[in-house]
C-alpha cells in the first residue's frame, strides 16, 4: 500500500518504496555484502549519522541471521570533516564509536542517500584519521545522482533520478515514525 | 555566539550545548589521531599579557587539535618593552589575519576592548579579578562527567575569592546550572559585591566538609594582594587549607578540585592533591575539550550581526 503524506509545501509526495520494500532492499545488500566477500570474515559495517546507523544495524542482524555471525557495527559522525562548516550552522555532533581496530578489515560504509558524495569524501577522510583499512566499500538506500565528487557505491538499494530541487527522505524504523521512501518537492536538498 | 567573554553572557541551554560538544571533543582527543579538520584555515590569535601555562597551552592544543593555525603574542620579548600600546597590539596582530582572538590582560575589560578595537571575535582568557569564562566550563564539564549532572551539586569554593576570576566565573555559572555555592574564604577575601553572589558564604573550611559534593580550592594570590590580608600561612592553614585530617573526614563521594597553579602545603596537601578524590589532572584534559567546543562554535556559527 502506497501512503500519500503531505509535505511540507502542502503538494502530495510520491512513495518510492514502502516500508517492505525498504527491508527488501536492505536484505539484499546484506547477502551481496557476504556474497562478494565469501563470508564475513573482515567486515566492519560503520554506519553515517544520522540513518546510516540503524541501517547499518539491521544490515548487521540481516547478516547475523543468515551466516550466524555477529559483524562488528560502528558508527561515524563526519560533522567535523564538513566542507561547509563556514557556511552552515553546525548542529550537535552525533558519536563516534568504532568499535574495533580497523587496520586491515574491509569497512562498509551505509548510509541513506548517496547526492553529491561530499558525505562520503568527509566520512573517508574521517575513517583515515581513524585507522588504515585494507578496503573502505559504500552501500546507499538510494543513490540520486547529481555526483560532484569521483565517488561510486558497491551496493545500491535503488537508483532514483531526480532533478535537483527534489528531496529524497529516506525514513526507517528507529528513527522515524514510518519507514519507506518518498520524493518531495524541494525543501532544502 | 559571537565572544565568549563573561559566564553572564550564557544561559543554561548554551552552556548545555558547549558541555555536550565538549563531550564530543573528549571522544576526539581520545582517537588514535587527536585531530579533525573542523577548522582548517582559521587562525586564532593568542594575546597573553599574563603569566599563563595550562591556559595558553590549552587554547593552542585546542585550536591545532580543530586544525586551526595558532599566532601567539606574549609581551616578554616583544614591543610591548618598547612602549607599544595594549590597542597597538591588538590591531597589528589584527593585521596578521587571525580569525578570532583569544585575550588575557591584568585589567579587567581589556577582552571587551580589544572586541571593539578589532571587530574580531573575542574569548575571555581570563581579566584581572573579573572572569575566566573557559576555565568556568572546564570545571562543569568535569563535574558533568563524574557526577553525570551539575544541578544539585553542593560545591564549596575555599580560598582566594576576592582576586579569583575563577571563583566568580564559576560561581555563577554554577548558579545558572542549579547547583548550590557556598564560599569559605576570611572575611577579608571575600569580594567585595559578595551581596550580589547567588551564594552562601562560611568562615571556615570545618563548617562544610561533612556536607559538600565538591571542594573547589583557589590559591592565595599574591601577585594581587591576596597574601597580606591574613596574619601567616599557618594561620590560614589552619581554617581553612585541605589537610590530610579533613579530607579524610569528607563523604566518601566528594571529589576535591583545583584551578592550578597550586600552592602545595598551604591550601592543598600534597597527598589530597595527588589522591583518588583529585580530579585535577581531569580540569587540565576536559579544558582542551571545552575551548575546542568554544573556538569550534564561535568559528562556524553564522556571524557576523
Amino acid at each position: 500500500m502506497y501512503r500519500h503524506p503531505r509535505s511540507r509545501l502542502g503538494g502530495l509526495m510520491p512513495q518510492v518504496m514502502t516500508s517492505d520494500d525498504l527491508d527488501r532492499a536492505i536484505r539484499r545488500i546484506s547477502h551481496e555484502i557476504v556474497e562478494r566477500h565469501h563470508g564475513t570474515d573482515g567486515i566492519v559495517l560503520v554506519g553515517i549519522h544520522s540513518r546510516g546507523v540503524p541501517l547499518a544495524e539491521q544490515i548487521a542482524s540481516n547478516i547475523e541471521s543468515s551466516e550466524k555471525v555477529r559483524v562488528p557495527v560502528g558508527e561515524l559522525d563526519i560533522g567535523l570533516y564538513r566542507d561547509d562548516l563556514a557556511s552552515r550552522p553546525t548542529t550537535r555532533l552525533g558519536r563516534t564509536l568504532i568499535p574495533v581496530d580497523l587496520s586491515g578489515e574491509t569497512v562498509v560504509l551505509v548510509d541513506d542517500v548517496l547526492y553529491t558524495g561530499r558525505t562520503i569524501r568527509a566520512a573517508l577522510d574521517a575513517i583515515l584519521d581513524l585507522g588504515r583499512p585494507k578496503r573502505i566499500e559504500l552501500a546507499v538506500i538510494c543513490d540520486r545522482g547529481h555526483r560532484e565528487l569521483p565517488i561510486r557505491p558497491d551496493y545500491v538499494g535503488k537508483n532514483l533520478p531526480t532533478s535537483g530541487h527534489e528531496k529524497v527522505s529516506v525514513r526507517i524504523k528507529g528513527i522515524d515514525d514510518v519507514a519507506g521512501v518518498w520524493i518531495t518537492d524541494g525543501g532544502d536538498a | 555566539m559571537r565572544d565568549l567573554l563573561s559566564v553572564d553572557d550564557l544561559d543554561r541551554a548554551a552552556i548545555d550545548d558547549l558541555l555536550d560538544l565538549g563531550d564530543d571533543f573528549v571522544e576526539v582527543l581520545g582517537r588514535d589521531v587527536p585531530k579533525v579538520p573542523a577548522l582548517r584555515g582559521k587562525t586564532v590569535g593568542l594575546m597573553f599579557y599574563e603569566p599563563s601555562t595550562r591556559t595558553r597551552l590549552s587554547f593552542d592544543r585546542a585550536a591545532k587539535a580543530l586544525s586551526a593555525d595558532v599566532l601567539t603574542f606574549t609581551p616578554g620579548g616583544s614591543s610591548v618593552s618598547k612602549g607599544e600600546s595594549l590597542k597597538d597590539t591588538a590591531l597589528t596582530l589584527k593585521a596578521m589575519g587571525p580569525h578570532l582572538m583569544v585575550v588575557r590582560h591584568k585589567a579587567t575589560g581589556a577582552p571587551w576592548r580589544v572586541r571593539d578595537w578589532t571587530g574580531l571575535p573575542v574569548v575571555n582568557a581570563g581579566d584581572g579579578a573579573h572572569q575566566h569564562p573557559t576555565q568556568a566550563l572546564l570545571d562543569l564539564l568535569t563535574l558533568r562527567r563524574h557526577f553525570g549532572k551539575v544541578d544539585g551539586l553542593r560545591v564549596a569554593i575555599v580560598g582566594d575569592i576576592r582576586h579569583s576570576r575563577v571563583a566568580r566565573s564559576l560561581a555563577g555559572s554554577l548558579h545558572t546550572m542549579g547547583a548550590s555555592v557556598t564560599l569559605v574564604a576570611p572575611s577579608t577575601l571575600l569580594p567585595i559585591d559578595v551581596d550580589s553572589w547567588e551564594v552562601d558564604s562560611a568562615a571556615g573550611i570545618d563548617e562544610v566538609l561533612g556536607e559538600v559534593d565538591v571542594v573547589y580550592l583557589l590559591r592565595i594570590q599574591t601577585e594581587r594582594g591576596g597574601g597580606e590580608v591574613f596574619p601567616s600561612v599557618a594561620e590560614y592553614v589552619s581554617r581553612f587549607g585541605l589537610t590530610r585530617r579533613r579530607a579524610d573526614q569528607l563523604p566518601a563521594d566528594t571529589v576535591v578540585m583545583h584551578p592550578g597553579p597550586m600552592n602545595r602545603g598551604v591550601e592543598i596537601d600534597p597527598q589530597v592533591a595527588d589522591g583518588p578524590r583529585a580530579l585535577v589532572t581531569d580540569q587540565v584534559s576536559n579544558g582542551i575539550a571545552v575551548r575546542m567546543a568554544v573556538l569550534f562554535r564561535l568559528l562556524t556559527s553564522e556571524v557576523p550581526e
